[in-house]
């Protein structure tokens, strides 16, 4: 089953898919244009991983990795579907990057990889954008390349973990404007998802909501004021994002 | 989460749970690494604050125990002012920065000593119960100076570290607008000033006591982790 949270007429609601657009749980239809598309579930903790694709890891020249390369995303990032987020102007080089968000569905503490899929609730896709201008050597990724406002798109739809099965391969890309620019697929992951609950449980407990983004594959191009970025996972869900000017956010 | 035992009479009135922690910026701390920062592979001073987070696995508060890895011989005792956010803080000029200031809290921020700052496991940050948050905010009405302020760090009752909220490469105010440049900051969000240079150690079975003048005294039990 996949659902989304939404604002209508003034009110939160858990939508559902309907032929004829969103059925809300309290009966009514509507057009998925009418409403506005908030992050699918109530976000905890965001755990988000930096090279996580042998592919995307060889593009960056890094090498075998001898942990996780982990780091936290705050609250305040946090987008939905057909959100827009902020380009700074003159910075050279913003991107996007299409990842499996993993929802934990309850408290996982020093948790083996034999049980950690039973932590894990379901899915959405995420695009974590990073803007590699402000770029720091200190404490990578810095926040102000990884965690700026708007900079974590989720959604559109939670898709229960029972959909999607404990092997968990599936094909993801990211197109511009209509154009494919990045494909990948989860089977292809450094760490997979048991491992990477195990590895974190170990020293920091997970509770439900929590959620790890489990990094993106090769292919992260430059994206302009007026773009739109859509990520799509298949099985979870297409997540549009369109990129907008400091002008619009009156900067 | 236990931050909700952090309650105060003034707005917000109680902490969000999202805490942000600022490195380096204590102008001794950066001094110390002398010409390192200029090499591989930093290759240049930090820019913009030098932040972290503390995720809500990680908060706690006066009184708790907290254990230290498996594995690791101590923890170090960030002693740091902790700035409440009062109201939403985005894209805030220093001439009104105080205005989305509420309070102020003791905060001491243990992790695992790392000697590298380039890409520093999540296994010495945001370990269960490492930030403690004092159980009192005092209000910017009753601090006025932020920026000035002694700092006293105690290990089982002995007085072992001294610094001040003086000294920063960024103000209490400067670092709030240079924050909210690029990320919005929430009412009952904490933002760390930082911490000071030579930060002391503490180990299993010993107690911990961070006072910061005029805004609290908070104290905590290190333990150790059970296998």
């Amino acid at each position: 089953m996949k659902r989304a949270r939404v604002a209508y007429s003034g009110a939160i609601h858990e939508a559902t898919p309907h032929k004829e657009g969103l059925l809300l749980t309290d009966g009514r239809v509507v057009a998925e244009e009418a409403v506005v598309w908030l992050p699918p579930f109530e976000v905890g903790t965001i755990v988000a991983l930096g090279l996580n694709y042998a592919d995307h890891a060889k593009e960056l020249s890094f090498f075998a990795q001898e942990e996780p390369l982990a780091f936290l995303k705050g609250p305040g990032s946090i987008v939905g579907h057909n959100a827009a987020t902020r380009r700074p102007s003159g910075v050279k080089f913003m991107h996007y990057e299409c990842e499996l968000a993993v929802v934990i569905g309850k408290r996982a503490h020093r948790v083996k990889r034999a049980d950690a899929m039973t932590h894990v609730a379901g899915y959405t896709v995420a695009n974590d954008y990073a803007i590699r201008d402000y770029l720091e050597n200190w404490y990578r990724p810095n926040l102000r390349v990884k965690n700026r406002d708007g900079g974590t798109v989720l959604g559109p739809w939670f898709v229960d973990a029972s959909d999607v099965g404990d092997t968990v391969h599936l094909p993801l890309r990211t197109l511009v404007n209509g154009k494919v620019t990045q494909q990948g697929n989860t089977k292809d992951f450094v760490f997979d998802i048991p491992y990477l609950i195990e590895y974190l449980s170990a020293f920091m407990t997970l509770e439900a909501g929590d959620v790890i983004l489990t990094g993106t594959p090769e292919g992260v191009i430059d994206v302009q004021v007026g773009d739109e970025v859509v990520c799509e996972i298949d099985g979870i869900g297409r997540l549009v994002n369109t990129i907008a000017s400091d002008e619009t956010f009156g900067r | 989460m236990t931050t909700s035992q952090v309650h105060f009479d003034f707005h917000p009135y109680k902490l969000s749970g999202t805490v942000y922690g600022t490195l380096l910026n204590h102008r001794e701390a950066l001094e110390a690494l002398g010409n390192g920062v200029e090499l591989a592979p930093y290759k240049g001073p930090p820019k913009a604050p030098v932040l972290y987070m503390k995720p809500r696995n990680t908060l706690s508060t006066h009184g708790h125990n907290i254990n230290l890895p498996a594995g690791a011989l101590a923890f170090q005792i960030g002693a740091s002012l902790g700035l409440v956010i009062g109201r939403t803080a985005c894209h805030v000029p220093l001439q009104t920065a105080i205005d989305y200031v509420a309070g102020y809290v003791v905060v001491a921020d243990l992790s695992v000593p790392h000697e590298n700052f380039y890409r520093p496991s999540l296994r010495f940050k945001a370990i269960d119960g490492s930030c403690v948050i004092g159980s009192g905010v005092v209000s910017t009405a009753t601090v006025k100076n932020p920026d000035a302020l002694a700092v006293r760090v105690f290990v089982d009752g002995e007085h072992v570290h001294s610094t001040a909220t003086s000294g920063m490469v960024r103000t209490a105010l400067q670092l709030v607008t240079d924050v909210t440049e690029f990320m919005t900051l929430a009412a009952g969000d904490v933002l760390l000033l930082g911490v000071a240079q030579n930060a002391p150690l503490v180990r299993v079975g010993q107690r911990i006591a961070v006072e910061i003048e005029n805004v609290g005294r908070l104290e905590a039990q290190v333990g150790e982790e059970q296998s």
